[in-house]
């Protein structure tokens, strides 16, 4: 996790800041099929339909410098209330507007105390997911590491 | 003046049924998939993301495919559908230095901390055309793995910022810094950013104002990352053969996956929203000093959407050649040390779109020009058969 994390976070909003980058990053067919695994389809209101729209990403000049606009990216977003009162926030990468609204739904059951069984049923494989594509792409870049030597001159 | 026609439907909607036939081609041959696209046409799809200035690669598989292949006009799709969309905000500029490499190379020093990585690369290999990918149904075998290495792989201009032999990049205050001029107070600045005492500038955005000279550092560099890859490259490639020279090596390129984190106000802290491939070249470029900067390197910089190693490093090339004002150097007249001529020309979808219309009825236009050359040509003929005499001025 490369997220910033200020001072001030307290561990709930800190697991709640991780579990939505989780989330926004899962593969939407995944997540669809994880959030149907757990046959919970909460009773809920929205406060903003599932909307797609964009994020500007930024960059920095030289890296470290300068903050650049380097070019938009697709988002869909989405808030909801629990009939029980609890509001969940989702925001995903992509145009599914499902993953957005599951995503809401997930955050609010959490919100609600509630998600405990979601726990298991829908971050633990998400996390899994992510962590075995990341290892897989390290180890085959580990495999292309190189070691170049200089050839001195006028010999051989 | 142009004089807009109007007529024709019935053969404007003939002509794009047939475009839709002609698009699917052989029907007895299976249609492309989306998905098909996306995988194993990555890299168009990477640069239809990188010019059409939008990261979603379905949709640029849908570009691609309905473009009929066709990639700046894929570009115009995506910039199109791009306009309908809100945007819900911008996110903090993504740290490179943590990326997730695929590849990081470097070109001036063999041994750097975190290693080399060639990663899938089209370098070293022959560029022969491999027949055996003519036939269908040869699943590669899986690429070899090591064990990862979780070391971090730090920029390699960081290497040479802590011996001050390059030139510092810092954030840019939104505010003046009341110190005087000059990179000798750069070390205050750094201070002052890292306990957080100056508010960042927003960076001027090209799709929400129109461009505007002089331009900033931050306008050029957007201008450059969505710019034409051939374009781009041309220019960069002149300055390697004269126009502009500026002497670059590749301190390193780096290709791989970063997540992209933005600010939820209705959470009060901010999430990552996805992850992007970015490429990211860091030029580092020899410099005698000017007036007003000593020896020293100074950095030409690229960042791409994808995998897009020759549009990365061009505009690391291109990016240095426009800095010849900042550091002081001589305008040679070079093209790509012309920032006007750079930045109004780097843009394929306004570039062909204005170079195309010229193909739409002009008719009326031409008539005029028609009658005009008519009516000079006659009175010319008539003038060399019979010369006024100049009294009649």
């Amino acid at each position: 996790m490369s997220v910033t994390a200020p001072t001030t976070l307290s561990p709930a909003q800190a697991a709640r800041q991780e579990r939505l980058s989780l989330l926004a990053k899962a593969d939407p067919a995944q997540l669809t099929a994880l959030w149907a695994g757990t046959g919970l389809a909460p009773a809920h209101a929205d406060l903003r339909p599932p909307e797609i729209g964009t994020v500007m990403v930024r960059g920095r000049a030289g890296a470290v410098g300068a903050a650049f606009n380097l070019g938009e990216m697709t988002v869909t977003r989405c808030t909801l209330r629990l009939d029980g009162g609890a509001v969940g926030h989702g925001t995903v990468q992509g145009r599914d507007k499902g993953a957005a609204r599951i995503v809401a739904l997930i955050d609010a059951l959490f919100e609600a105390g509630e998600g405990a069984a979601l726990e298991d049923g829908v971050l633990a494989p998400l996390r899994a997911t992510a962590e075995a594509r990341r290892e897989t792409r390290a180890r085959k870049a580990a495999a292309t590491r190189v070691e170049f030597f200089t050839m001195v001159r006028g010999e051989g | 003046m142009y004089v807009a026609v109007k007529g024709g439907e019935r053969a404007i909607d003939n002509a794009h049924a047939w475009l839709a036939e002609e698009r699917r081609g052989d029907t007895d041959i299976a249609e492309l998939s989306l998905a098909q696209i996306r995988e194993q046409l990555a890299l168009a799809v990477n640069r239809v993301m990188a010019e059409g200035s939008l990261y979603d690669p379905d949709l640029a598989a849908l570009a691609i495919k309905q473009a009929r292949g066709d990639l700046i006009e894929a570009v115009f799709l995506i910039r199109a559908y791009r306009t309908t969309l809100p945007r819900f905000g911008a996110s903090t500029p993504v740290d490179t230095g943590a990326m997730d490499c695929d590849r990081r190379i470097s070109a001036t020093f063999k041994d750097l901390p975190g290693g080399q990585i060639l990663g899938p690369t089209f370098d070293y290999t022959h560029r022969l055309l491999d027949f055996a990918l003519a036939a269908e149904g040869n699943t590669p075998e899986s690429a070899p793995q090591a064990e990862a290495d979780p070391k971090p792989k730090p920029h390699v201009t960081e290497f040479l910022a802590r011996e001050d032999l390059i030139q510092p990049e810092l954030p840019k205050a939104a505010a003046p810094v009341d110190l005087t001029e000059g990179r000798f107070v750069l070390p205050e600045m750094e201070r002052r950013h890292q306990a957080g005492l100056f508010r960042e500038e927003t960076p001027r955005d090209l799709t929400r104002e129109p461009l505007d000279l002089p331009s900033d550092r931050s306008l050029k560099l957007q201008a450059l990352t969505r710019g034409d890859e051939g374009f781009v490259l041309s220019m960069a490639y002149s300055t390697q053969r004269g126009y502009g020279r500026n002497h670059p090596f590749v301190g390193e390129l780096r290709v791989g996956r970063v997540p992209v984190e933005v600010d939820i106000p209705e959470l009060g802290f901010a999430i990552e929203v996805g992850e992007v491939q970015l490429t990211e070249c860091e030029t580092v470029n020899q410099f005698l000093g000017s007036k007003s900067e000593p020896p020293q390197f100074t950095r030409g910089y690229g960042l791409v959407f994808g995998h897009s190693e020759r549009k990365a490093i061009s505009m690391a090339l291109v990016d240095r050649a426009m800095r010849w004002e900042e550091l002081g150097e001589d305008d040679t007249g070079a093209p790509a040390q012309d920032t006007e001529f750079v930045l109004y020309h780097c843009d394929n979808v306004q570039a062909t779109g204005f170079l195309e219309h010229i193909k739409l009825p002009h008719y009326v236009d031409f008539q005029s020009e028609l009658e005009l050359i008519r009516r000079i040509r006659a009175e010319a003929l008539a003038g060399k058969a019979a010369p006024q005499p100049e009294a009649a001025e």
